[in-house]
């Protein structure tokens, strides 16, 4: 948890537009940076600004404080060969290739190859998987590519990652033929904070909402009363301080800390990818924020997601996706314009990250303003509690009235006590059982009846008007990797207490928690069971998180999935990978806090 | 009263103090049960489902079911957290690294921080003086070293001085328990105190710190402080505060008679140039009551006092 001295807890006051947008030349200060281009480098991507790629299969990786300015104040950051992101590499499935890491920081380093199915001791997790890569130190990665698609790299040490050390992998199938028949871009997402992250994280801890400028007011109170009448106003109000819960508590951090960053820039600096008119481009989306959710879109396009975290999906067409940290997403459009403007909204609607695609560099596109912030409905707090209406679409949904709501079934929720509907484990259990470290300090909320649906795009994009994606448009192509049904069924639960900002699984932090066993070969069912107001972007490293449908069967393959607050979704796994794994939250503050379980398979 | 009957007093008010955690946490409960829930009769043809940012479901005014979300006793069922790892520990086991674990997350790190919630100026018609109140912990998330200040210095002396020294231990998701030593400073002769109290945050986010003390030779104390931060706006602050101090015994060496002692109620109004960093400025009532209220005239002081007062709360 060692921190960089340089980077100083300085309080922003810089104007608000500048802070925001951040510098247009913002970046890593080249002139000032030790590396020149790496030999092996195959160029400065003509398509991805900026960004270096590397190809082949032996790969040299130099870890250093490198000084940055995204805001107007020089900072260090920590980067891989001197950029951020870093180099993207490009890898062929069926390669063994071989990662040299060297660590030039005067602390240790790590390096997670986040996605790919690889033995326990690359992994690159500190603790788990090896004893991390001290000062000084060259540690060789050596595995075997299984598997084609988008992914990503990035520090699994202290904050390094928020600090600037991540980077996108791109896997070329063995299968494919002819080389590259479209155009492609990699959007990698990001998010920057010129404060030390672990000072970020101890203002958290005295107040949790501390980088929350959107909290409820008198002075809202009284525009609400005067609005929708007294009655109405306190109401809304009622549970929330009763419970003494925020419903603004959409993240943690915010653009009161944050810069958000595409392919490294800044708003301002607008990141410009080319295209030729009429052309088909794949967009390779990378969340690589250590602690934002994007709502990303492109006005004027249609997205066609094709893939989702590395796998192929069923083509579904939307306007726009919410991912989370780790998350990634493929997308084809077919640009007619001159340009285009890729926005990428917060959840919590304080800033954006945004560049342009374009026929030539120096265009831009009008830039949205951000949709305004709601709160978090019953619907996050409760789950099917809140009048069994979760289960529903809401966006399409302004002729309810004399809807009959006595009559329906909520047998596909998950249940307090005694629902089980039987016929064994090929539906995932909806009786929930808390776990009893659940009823303590650690945790603030309990959610006894969960939505379990998959169709809910999330606070703040529900009913907005754009066909958004959600986790039931995913389907991904071949099904799952192993037929069987699970054997066994685990339930964890995701909890937390933001008034102390401690995040945990079942109400135990990391340190005092016990490995997660996997018997080797087995096919189990995990069930995340989210008993929080936040959606937490779980990760198992290792293997693959096979997603499961409402009520049960193959969703899609992820390595990352999003809960959403007061959910309860399944998945299946194959306990393929012996060793020691991580498994946690991908918000790198929750993970520090303890949001984190080991995974033993033997 | 007799002396007696204080003690019975006293000793309730610690009892009932002491299991304000547990009131604070079933209460939620109580508030919500609205016993079971009856889709048939909610009306939801009136929600109204079109027309965001407005939420499209309001928090209120809805029957909520039988359900308890916060607090409350974990039920004899409750899942064993450590149902899933088959006996192996974090460095125990398969695969385990040698040596002793490295991977601790902050969740085994400590941290620590001191605020100054008042540090002002006030004015009286009696004359001027400095007063402090601060708090510093240090520690993790349920455990903690608590250090709290309060004092008041007027003619380049110290006059009075509270100074606790505790172990804090969460008890409950918003309560932590405290228990500790108090010193009371100042002109008057000093004062040692066993100290037992709660901190923490009752429903409708009141900022509750209330203590029971036992002094030498018998002497017993209860102290409840109560605060409330109302934002009217993102930066503007208001702060609403009251302050009790009820003795179970005399005390004519700090001018301190028996019961309800002396009591204080404040309304600052801050403007958070940072969250770190607020200038205020605000009122406070000062007043003596009961045999306390006696020996002030006695010695030919005010009773009552109203104060106004200028400061800055920062915290770091």
């Amino acid at each position: 948890m060692k921190s960089h001295s340089s980077i100083s807890s300085a309080i922003p006051d810089l104007p608000r537009r500048r802070f925001v947008q951040g510098l247009a030349a913002g970046g890593v200060l080249l002139g000032l940076s030790p590396f020149i281009m790496p030999s092996r480098a195959i160029g400065a991507d003509a398509l991805n600004r900026g960004t270096p790629v590397l190809g082949g299969t032996e790969f040299d990786l130099v870890i250093a404080e490198s000084p940055v300015d995204f805001t107007g104040r020089p900072r260090m950051a920590t980067t891989i060969n001197g950029s951020i992101p870093a180099p993207t590499l490009r890898w062929r499935e069926g390669d063994t290739i071989t990662l040299r890491v060297t660590n030039k920081l005067r602390e240790a380093t790590s390096i997670h190859w986040h996605g790919i199915i690889l033995p326990y001791q690359m992994d690159g997790v500190p603790g788990i998987s090896f004893k991390g890569i001290a000062p000084g130190e060259t540690f060789a990665y050596r595995f075997k590519v299984r598997q084609s698609g988008t992914y990503w790299y990035h520090s699994h040490s202290g904050m390094q990652e928020q600090t600037g050390m991540y980077g996108a992998i791109v896997i070329e199938p063995a299968t494919r033929e002819m080389h590259m028949p479209i155009r492609e871009h990699v959007i990698v997402l990001s998010d920057w904070t010129d404060e030390d992250p672990m000072r970020v994280f101890a203002k958290l801890k005295l107040q949790g909402d501390y980088y929350n400028y959107n909290q409820p007011t008198a002075a809202g109170f009284l525009r609400d009363a005067s609005r929708n009448g007294l009655a109405s106003a306190l109401d809304r109000r009622e549970m929330w301080n009763q419970m003494r819960m925020s419903p603004t508590d959409l993240a943690d951090l915010s653009a009161a800390t944050l810069t958000y960053l595409m392919n490294g820039t800044t708003p301002a600096g607008n990141w410009t990818g080319l295209f030729r008119q009429g052309e088909q481009v794949r967009l390779r989306f990378i969340n690589s924020a250590a602690n934002t959710f994007y709502d990303v879109r492109i006005p004027g396009l249609k997205l066609t997601v094709v893939q989702a975290d590395g796998q192929n999906v069923e083509p579904v067409t939307v306007d726009e996706f919410r991912f989370g940290p780790g998350e990634t997403y493929d997308v084809m459009v077919k640009p007619q314009d001159d340009a285009y403007t890729v926005f990428a909204q917060t959840m919590d609607r304080t800033g954006y990250a945004r560049g342009t695609l374009a026929v030539r560099e120096g265009l831009t596109a009008p830039v949205p303003q951000t949709d305004p912030a709601e709160w978090l409905s019953m619907t996050d707090m409760m789950g099917a509690m809140a009048g069994g209406m979760a289960g529903m679409d809401h966006s399409g949904m302004a002729g309810m009235e004399g809807m009959d709501h006595g009559g329906m079934d909520h047998s596909m929720h998950a249940m307090p006590d005694g629902m089980d509907m039987g016929g064994g484990l090929s539906a995932p259990g909806t009786q929930v059982r808390h776990a009893r470290t659940e009823y303590g300090p650690s945790t603030d909320m309990r959610v006894d009846m969960a939505r379990t649906n998959l169709d809910d795009p999330g606070i703040g994009l529900r009913g907005n008007g754009r066909r958004v994606l959600t986790l039931a448009d995913l389907h991904t192509i071949g099904g799952p990797l192993d037929p069987r049904g699970a054997e066994r069924e685990i339930e964890l639960h995701l909890t937390g207490n933001m008034e102390r900002y401690a995040w945990s699984l079942d109400g135990l932090e990391f340190g005092k928690s016990t490995p997660v066993h996997f018997r080797h070969g087995e096919r189990l069912r995990v069930i995340l069971h989210n008993d929080t107001m936040m959606t937490h972007p779980m990760h198992l490293h290792g293997m693959w998180s096979e997603l499961e449908q409402d009520g049960g069967g193959f969703q899609a393959r992820r390595h990352t999935i999003p809960v959403q607050p007061a959910q309860r979704i399944s998945f299946l796994a194959s306990a393929d990978a012996l060793g020691r794994w991580a498994w946690h939250c991908h918000l790198l503050l929750h993970m520090d806090a303890g949001m984190f379980r080991e995974v033993v398979v033997t | 009263m007799t002396n007696d009957t204080r003690v019975n007093v006293l000793a309730m008010a610690i009892v009932g103090l002491c299991a304000m955690p547990v009131w604070a946490q079933t209460d939620p409960a109580t508030m919500m049960d609205h016993g079971t829930m009856d889709h048939g009769t909610m009306d939801h043809g009136e929600m109204d489902h079109g027309s965001p940012p407005v939420p499209q479901q309001e928090m209120g005014g809805m029957d909520h079911g039988d359900m308890n979300m916060q607090g409350g006793a974990a039920p004899p069922d409750a899942r064993d957290p450590h149902a899933w790892s088959g006996g192996y520990t974090l460095d125990t086991g398969p695969y385990v690294l040698p040596g002793p674990r490295t991977l601790r997350l902050s969740d085994e790190h400590n941290f620590s921080a001191l605020l100054v919630n008042q540090l002002e100026r006030s004015y009286t018609s009696d004359g001027n003086g400095t007063a402090y109140d601060a708090q510093a912990w240090s520690g993790r998330d349920y455990d903690r070293a608590v250090l709290k200040a309060e004092g008041e210095i007027a003619g380049g002396k110290l006059q009075e001085s509270r100074t606790e020294l505790l172990w804090g231990h969460a008890v409950a998701t918003y309560w932590d328990a405290q228990l500790g030593m108090r010193h009371d400073g100042g002109v008057d002769d000093s004062r040692n105190w066993l100290a037992l109290g709660v901190q923490g945050l009752a429903p409708y986010w009141f900022e509750i710190d209330a203590a029971a003390y036992v002094g030498e030779g018998g002497s017993t104390a209860l102290r409840l402080g109560a605060e409330y931060e109302l934002l009217i706006t993102q930066k503007f602050v208001l702060q609403p505060s009251v302050e009790f101090n009820l003795y179970g015994k005399r005390d004519p060496a700090r001018s301190i008679g028996s019961g309800l002692s002396d009591g204080t109620a404040g309304l600052r109004f801050r403007y958070e140039f940072t969250r770190q960093f607020a200038p205020y400025a605000g009122i406070e009532w000062a007043g003596k009551f009961g045999e306390t209220a006696d020996l002030a005239r006695a010695a030919g002081e005010h009773t009552r006092e109203m104060r106004r007062v200028a400061g800055v709360r920062f915290w770091f």
